[in-house]
């Protein structure tokens, strides 16, 4: 087969393989991963703005408050919190630990809940 | 037996030609982003909706805002990384790929300056 015909990734997920529980969360990082660096445009914006001034500062929390601001920063927060616990996951992977089917689905779970649980934690705590 | 040269496998640089140092750096910057995002996050709770003194105040601080500096620099160079590796595994004809790598990661270098340098310019105000 000639390289420029080569099937590109992901081709086998659907019709070759089976999609399963954990390439599902694998996938998801990757999806959070570039989701939260689109979403440092926002962190960027909000920086930005601080350092223009408090007329700017006000006008970005007014933004961000809004309801597409507030619908942005909760997926921005449970992307951050997935991206985190799966990485934290991922890190036990590279030291050796964890690699059973068994081991694997659970911690993918504990992923999955944490990520869930540590969002609606920290919007019940900084509602007003 | 091995196909590859005795050269190749002291070097140990494999088919990527720079060795495990995109890997190893993608490791090093996430395990320093463990802590900085949780002390992000819980710091964000606190200056959220805080007026424009109070997050002044908090960025006056040297620690707040050397810690954000260093968060900034380890998330863009991270998703710098993690988005090289994307476009690698997504991103065909290869011209596409290198440009699209090219782009993404001028553009993350330049949001991290900029972020940095808005930090600095609050937190010496």
């Amino acid at each position: 087969m000639s390289a420029k015909q080569r099937p590109l990734s992901p081709f086998m997920i659907g019709p070759y393989y089976r999609p399963q529980m954990t390439s599902i969360l694998s996938i998801t990082h990757r999806a959070t991963g570039a989701g939260l660096v689109v979403g440092t445009l926002l962190m960027v914006y909000w920086l930005a703005a601080a350092a223009l001034g408090p007329e700017a500062y006000e006008h970005a929390q007014t933004v961000l408050g809004s309801m597409l601001g507030q619908l942005f920063l909760f997926l921005w927060t449970w992307a951050l919190f997935y991206h985190l616990a799966n990485g934290i996951r991922h890190l036990f992977w590279d030291a050796g630990h964890g690699f059973e089917l068994e081991k694997a689905t659970q911690s993918g779970w504990a992923v999955v809940w944490s990520s869930i649980i540590l969002t609606v934690l920290c919007w019940l705590i900084a509602a007003p | 037996m091995s196909i590859r040269t005795p050269l190749a496998h002291v070097r140990g640089l494999g088919a990527a030609k720079d060795g495990t140092h995109h890997w190893w750096m993608q490791r090093v910057t996430s395990v320093i982003l463990v802590p900085l995002v949780l002390w992000f996050v819980i710091s964000l709770l606190s200056v959220s909706r805080a007026d424009y003194e109070a997050f002044q105040h908090w960025l006056s601080s040297p620690v707040n805002a050397g810690l954000l500096v260093a968060l900034l620099t380890a998330m863009f160079y991270h998703a710098s990384l993690g988005m090289q590796v994307i476009y690698e595994d997504y991103v065909r004809p290869e011209g596409a790929k290198v440009i699209a790598v090219l782009v993404t990661q001028l553009a993350l270098f330049l949001l991290g300056a900029i972020s940095i340098v808005a930090v600095l310019k609050i937190a010496l105000a």
